[in-house]
Parts: C-alpha cells; structure tokens; sequence
C-alpha cells in the first residue's frame, strides 16, 4: 500500500528540546489522520517537516513518494499549509494574497484571479474580498488562509491547529471544509487540541506527547483501547433496583455506582459482561428501559494516556 | 460556509498542480516580480514608509544647509549647497536600506514567509523581490532630493546624461549594499534590533566619509577610513556627474564595492534566511 504521507523515525532537537523523538506517521491516500497533543508535544515540528519548512535531524518522511529532503521542491508542488497562526498578508486585500500566491504557483493572471474568485466565494469571502485581510475577523482570516494553502489544488493538505481559536460555529464550518476536502480526494494531516475535532473528521488519529507518538488507532479503537467502557441499565420498576445492581457485580466484579433513576453502571474489561448481564436479567424477568455500553470519551482516553507521562515533568 | 458542493470547482487533487510554464532563471524572475509587486503594493498602501526617502533627506539637507553652511564653506551657502546634495543622496540611500532588513524580518516575524516557504518557488525568490521592489524607493528618492534641493537653489553642472548616469549609479549601489540589511534582516530576532545594527552600521559610514565636509579636514587615521569608504566613493561618482570633475577612480571603487556587496552579502543573505526556521 502507498502512503500519502509516509514519515519514519522523525526526530528534530532545538538546542536543550528534544521537539521530537522518533515520530513515524502514516496516511493513506484519500483519509484524514489527526495529530492529537497537548501544547509543547511536537505536532508544529512534525507537520513543518513534513512541509518542508523544517529538515529533520533524523529520520525520513515522503510525501506521496517523494522525499521532503531531496525533492523538497517536487513536494511542494503537492502540498498545502495552513499554519496554527493565519500567515496572510495584512497589507494586502484577501483577493491580492490568493492572486499572489497562483501567481508564485506560476498561473497565468487571468487564471489567477478566477481561481482567487472561486475560493472566495468558497469560503463567503467575497464581499470582504477587496478589504485588506488586516481588517479582517479571525476566522475570516482562517478562512482566507485556508484558501491560501488550497490555491494549488493541493493532493496533501496540512492543518496546524485550523480551529484554535475559532468560536463553535466557525469551528464546525471549518470542519465542513475539511470534509468536503477529502469528499474530493485530498488526504489530510490535521493537529488538534480538540479531541472532538479529532473524533469528528479523523479517519485514524495518533497522539503524541513528548515528541513521541504514545497511541494510534481509529477513533473508536482508541476509546476502546485505552478506556473501560460502562455497561448502565435501568430497570423499569425501580424496585428492580437491587436485583440489578446485584447482577452487575456478579457479570463485572466491580462495584456498581447507583444512579438517580434507579438503575446502575459498572465498569466492564469485556464483551462477555454484556451476554451475561441480557442472560441474567432475562432469567430474574426484570423489564429494562435502558441498557446501554458507552465508550469512554477521548477527552477520557486523552487523560489516560498522558496522565503518566505528564506527572514525570516536574510543573 | 456554503455546503461541500459547492466544492468541486475550487479542488481536484488529481488535476495536475499548476504547471510550469518555463523552468530556470526566467521562472525565477517571474515570482521575484510577482513578490516585489507584493511590496510595492504594501509601500503603496502605507505612504508614511517612504518617508526616509523624501521628507527625512529632505529635512536633512535643511539642517546641514543652515546650521553648517555658513560656518562651513566661509559664509557661502549656495557653495556648500551644491557640495552637500550628492553626499545627502549617499547618505539617505545607505539609511534607506535599513527599512527593507526591518520589513522582512517582520514578514518573517509573523508568519507570511512560511507560506512563501511551502511554495515551489525558488527559496531566494522572497528576498530577490523585496530588492527589486526598493527600486522604486530608490528612484522616489533620488526623484525627491534632486527636486528639493533645486527648490534651495541646487544646479546640476553638468547635463541630462550625467544626470541619468548618477541615477543609475545610485540605484546600481542602493541595490548591492541593501543585502547587508537583508542580512541582517535575516540574523536578529525583532525589527527593532535590526534597526539599532543597522545604525551602527550607516552612521559611521555615512559621517566618516566626505558627505558633509571635506576630508581634508580630518585626522589621518580617519582620513584612511574616508578613502576607503564606500560612500566618499559613491559620493565621489556622483559629484563628478553632477558638478564635474573627474569621476573615473571613484567609479572604479564603486564597482568594486557593488560587487563586494553582491558576492559577499548575497550568499550570507540566503543562507540565513535558509537557516532561518
């Protein structure tokens, strides 16, 4: 299988910070990997070499088959960037930064301007379009950014962080572009503080803490991976209560922790709980209103699988 | 936002990216002028930039006219005048490269290289236009100067073609000692340290020369540093051009200076804007 990114061992050192110690990342072609890590863990570094901005102290990364050292300038031709901070020209209007950046991609001006009108209009940014990007809203500058970074009809798309900062709504529209990115081929790298914007668009995500990748999986096999699931049910007659919570510790061999309604939820490590607890509670003829296994939340994975590491640095 | 739909149109990730027309250095070019259209349409946009190249000179020429020209050329003003607004011209264009380090450290400072830098163009492109791009900040300069001071009551001795010859000098100077600000640009962290290097830099090139008076006056070991300046010699090229006189020797220094800069800073330039992450 060929990988649209495609990054081994990657390690970067800034004088006294190992940025990253031996990341290896893969996406295939047409998916979404989010990037996940808290502030300081080594996403930038990795996507900016990835990008080509950076040159890794060891390691190798391709971009569709291309490597980011030696053919840095053929990678260029097939990537997009959208940096964490907006990198548009304030001086200059929104339509002067997109029609700037065909230009550099070597479009002819007519072409460069349709193509600037067309993402404009993309992105609701027309009316705005002869206003200088200095004047701009935050997310109308994530917006023009993203059209920036989108000018080339880029293969492999980078975002670094796209929502930091962005109020909810905004949020969930960049998240509309993302998808319709990858509705039409493009592969993306996305970082993210956000575990539900990882949850959301990631195909697969991998989460790095320390310049290290400490988990990959797919969203639902990270939740399982790292998280115990909880098995609830409420029965019916609240009466059945005790019957409940008693058969929940038996299949589990946890303590249940009752709940308001009169029902239960107990921690479970397997899938087994489940048949038994529908077998015993069929046996006992209690009737249930609710039975449900819920996956524990990535903001609960995330805890979990940084919570060691973090309780190593000294605050 | 509008609906994905909408999308088709603007990406086709299988199209192929953006074709290049023709490879080399005229491709090179091409995204150089493309980015010091970008400058100019910044200078444009915020006028008061130019002010190093019009009103400061200007006030300059006003200062030194009236403060020094009396106790200077004996009483005779209209005589020092005419000696000072060639080496007004050097001094304003050597002071006049400290604001093109300033900018591109501040494009860099925020962010806008990184884009430049993930395009597949030529990694010196960047700097190459904002160079070209001062061209037009050394013309308004020289334009400006010589408009002013004829209102004093400067007069050109020579001709039309002398006149252009001197421009042409200028701009051909202007443009090879400039790297030094871009290289510095590129060295120090805010574009407040780039200025206060580069200051250190023009003052004593600009004083310790024969801008404002005539090195005959001098100690000698300042007059060997006076000699050797790059500035006399350009100040040198231009007073022979505009006032007459022999042009030839300060001509050949100034070539050798311009290329110098060029072969010596332009390589440091780059490098550190490569090295710059």
């Amino acid at each position: 299988m060929t990988y649209a990114i495609d990054a081994d061992g990657l390690r970067k050192r800034f004088g006294e910070t190992q940025a990253l110690d031996g990341v290896s990342l893969r996406v295939p072609q047409g998916r979404v990997l989010g990037v996940l890590g808290p502030n300081g863990a080594g996403k930038t570094t990795a996507v900016r070499i990835l990008a080509t901005l950076l040159r890794p102290d060891a390691g190798t990364a391709r971009i569709g088959g291309l490597d980011v050292v030696r053919d840095a300038a053929r990678v260029r031709r097939t990537i997009g960037l959208t940096g964490q901070y907006a990198s548009v020209d304030e001086d200059l209007t929104g339509v002067q930064n997109l029609v700037l950046i065909g230009r550099l991609l070597d479009l002819s001006g007519r072409d460069a301007r349709r193509r600037a009108g067309e993402l404009l209009e993309w992105f609701e940014l027309t009316a705005a379009a002869s206003r200088r990007a200095g004047t701009y809203s935050g997310g109308m500058r994530r917006r023009l950014d993203l059209a920036a970074s989108l000018v080339g009809r880029p293969a492999v798309v980078f975002l670094d962080e796209p929502t930091t900062g962005l109020d909810p709504a905004k949020r969930e529209a960049m998240w509309d572009v993302v998808r319709s990115l990858v509705a039409d081929g493009s592969t993306v790298l996305l970082t993210t503080q956000y575990l539900e914007e990882a949850d959301q668009l990631a195909d697969e995500i991998t989460v790095i803490d320390h310049g290290r990748v400490i988990a990959h999986d797919t969203p639902v096999g990270l939740k399982r991976q790292a998280g115990r699931r909880t098995l609830t049910v409420v029965p019916v007659d609240a009466a059945d209560a005790p019957a409940v919570a008693g058969l929940l510790a038996r299949v589990s061999g946890e303590e249940p922790v009752p709940l308001a309604g009169g029902g239960a939820s107990v921690p479970v490590l397997d899938e087994a709980a489940m048949g038994a607890a529908v077998d015993g509670l069929a046996a006992a003829g209690v009737a249930v209103s609710e039975f449900s296994l819920h996956l524990p939340t990535l903001d609960e994975v995330f805890a979990a699988l940084t919570q060691p590491s973090r309780e190593e640095v000294p605050a | 936002m509008s609906t994905p739909t909408a999308l088709p149109a603007a990406t086709a990730p299988t199209a192929p990216t953006a074709p290049a027309r023709t490879g080399g250095p005229l491709r090179a070019l091409r995204h150089a002028l493309a980015l010091a259209g970008r400058s100019l349409l910044k200078t444009a946009r915020t006028p008061e930039a130019l002010i190093d190249v019009t009103i400061q000179p200007a006030i300059f020429l006003v200062l030194f006219t009236y403060i020094f020209g009396g106790a200077l050329a004996a009483g005779d003003r209209g005589a020092y005048l005419q000696f000072l607004v060639p080496g007004l011209l050097g001094q304003s264009i050597a002071l006049a490269g400290v604001s093109l380090g300033t900018n591109l450290n501040n494009d860099i400072t925020k962010g806008v290289f990184d884009r430049f830098r993930s395009l597949p163009i030529a990694r010196s492109a960047p700097l190459v236009g904002a160079v070209l791009a001062d061209v037009a900040r050394y013309l308004v300069l020289f334009c400006f100067l010589m408009g002013f001071a004829s209102l004093m009551g400067f007069r050109v001795q020579t001709g039309p073609l002398e006149l252009l010859a001197a421009l042409g000098v200028s701009v051909a100077f202007a443009l090879s000692f400039c790297w030094i600000s871009v290289l510095v640009g590129m060295a120090v962290r805010t574009p407040g340290a780039v200025q206060g290097v580069m200051f250190l830099l023009v003052l004593p090139l600009s004083f310790g020369s024969d801008v404002f008076v005539d090195a005959a006056t001098m100690p000698g070991w300042l007059r060997a540093f006076v000699d050797v300046n790059p500035i006399t010699h350009l100040v040198g090229v231009v007073r022979g051009l505009l006032l007459g006189g022999p042009v030839a020797g300060d001509l050949a220094w100034t070539g050798g200076w311009i290329a110098f800069f060029l072969v010596v800073f332009v390589p440091l330039a780059l490098r550190a804007y490569n090295r710059r992450a």
